[in-house]
């Protein structure tokens, strides 16, 4: 009998966990006891974090773009569908163009969502910008290209949201951005977070404090938005802020599949150790749609598809899974737009951040390139 | 459990980290009417600081903190 291994997603933690799978049990796939099929509503596998740096010109649209086709190992089947239904009872998905895959194991890798239109000052015909999705990022980097006097908000509005890096680096690379461009003194730069410091992970925030002051970027904490109207930001907390050019950090949700099939209120909710799903059989969770207790960052679905890849093939083997993830997580953090750091953590380990430095932040320009092989399942 | 406060509303946050607790209970006091009572379920013990924190930032009403031994309820009144 074969073993179908079915995956929901193409992004990081959906590729990484194809490919390992594939070399995994590569004998019992040329036996015909295994099948890996991914379905995925986009042909491109996109690495999201280089659209932090389409606003400054440091990276194209197309450098973020990859047919899967060309990522994914010739072993596993790639299905090009829309889905709309997952059964758990009769471990079937169904798909809007009226296919029904069967699954004896269902890794669903739908990741996060940004909901610019449910954010307050963000989406059509609102005043702010992001940088999540290509057409944003793009629109940003015109903004920014006009922008040349005045106060630039950069709001965390949305949590928790994807990379949690990305809103430190920001302000602190458009800083250094407009001090080559020779208009920093004209311009004010103010970052916001929703709680009482400026970041959730304690060691970065306290990081950050130093060198917001030394680069002049103003904070503010508790700062919850509530709307956004005519140049001014009002929060729940009643403050106000004016601006005349916002960027926001997006509310983001997990695909209504999750809530659907009754794998989470919310976010799929999985063993924090094991990836199972916490309501269903033979279901897995990888990525940034799971409610794992740490950050949504690539790093973590590459870090957990080893356990995941483990424990599936030690089922399909007959064997006893006993892998377990601690979630590790790794970001690189740039500190303007020659320095960089990086923080690793886990579960039971606060991460330590380092002084930033040159090599860090060319380590990071040089995995933007071999992020490719990650997704390939190779490094 | 506070045996004189009754919640009309729960957040469930036990199992998250911070700040999920803290942005959860955020998001519902959001989108509740004034006078409402929100019970959060944290098992985070940073909750005990940072929820009363924004609670006076916010001028909202703590009400309570309940130590259920694995968690906290903090009930918070929205004003």
């Amino acid at each position: 009998m074969t073993a179908r291994i079915v995956i929901v997603g193409g992004g990081s933690g959906g590729t990484i966990t194809a490919n390992r799978l594939a070399e995994e049990l590569e004998p019992q796939i040329e036996a015909g006891e295994v099948e890996i099929t991914i379905v995925s509503d986009n042909p491109n596998h996109i690495y999201k974090p280089l659209y932090l740096y389409v606003p400054f010109g440091e990276a194209t649209l197309e450098d973020a773009s990859r047919p899967l086709v060309d990522l994914v190992d010739h072993r596993v089947n790639l299905v090009f569908e829309h889905v709309t239904d997952i059964d758990t009872d009769s471990k079937s998905i169904a798909t809007a163009a009226g296919s029904e895959l069967e699954y004896d194991y269902l890794v669903m890798a739908t990741g996060a969502i940004p909901q610019p239109e449910e954010t307050p000052g963000l989406g059509d015909d609102e005043p702010g910008h992001h940088f999540y999705g290509p057409e944003a990022a793009e629109d940003l980097r015109t903004a920014l290209a006009n922008f040349d006097e005045g106060h630039l908000v950069l709001s965390v509005i949305g949590t928790p949201h994807v990379c949690p890096a990305a809103p430190v680096e920001f302000p602190m690379i458009v800083d250094q951005w407009f001090r080559e461009r020779g208009v920093r003194e004209d311009i004010d730069i103010t970052y916001t977070y929703p709680i009482q410091r400026l970041h959730g992970v304690r060691p970065t925030a306290e990081w950050m404090v130093p060198r917001f002051e030394e680069r002049d970027i103003d904070s503010k904490t508790f700062f919850n938005v509530d709307s956004v109207e005519d140049g001014t930001i009002e929060t729940l907390e009643g403050k106000e802020l004016d601006f005349d050019l916002m960027v926001g950090v997006p509310e983001f949700t997990a695909s209504s599949l999750v809530q659907d099939a009754g794998l989470g209120e919310e976010w799929m909710e999985v063993d924090r150790h094991t990836l199972e799903s916490d309501h269903a059989e033979d279901v897995y969770g990888i990525g940034d749609v799971t409610n794992l207790p740490t950050s949504k960052a690539g790093s973590v679905a590459h870090y957990a598809s080893g356990t995941l890849v483990s424990r599936i093939a030690s089922e399909v083997r007959g064997q006893v899974p006993t892998a377990t993830f601690d979630g590790k997580t790794i970001c690189f953090i740039e500190a303007g737009t020659e320095e960089g750091t990086f923080i690793e953590f886990a579960y039971d380990r606060e991460p330590v951040v380092r002084d930033e430095n040159r090599f860090l932040h060319w380590s990071k320009l040089g995995y933007n390139e071999a992020y490719w092989l990650t997704a390939r399942g190779v490094m | 459990m506070s045996e004189s406060i009754e919640a009309d509303e729960t957040v469930d946050a036990r199992g998250s980290a911070c700040p999920g607790p803290l942005m959860d209970l955020i998001g519902k006091i959001k989108d509740v009417e004034e006078g409402t009572v929100v019970a959060l379920l944290t098992g985070d013990e940073g909750s005990k600081n940072d929820v009363p924190e924004w609670v006076e930032e916010a001028n909202h009403e703590l009400l309570d903190i309940d130590d259920n031994g694995e968690y906290y309820t903090i009930y918070v009144k929205k004003t």
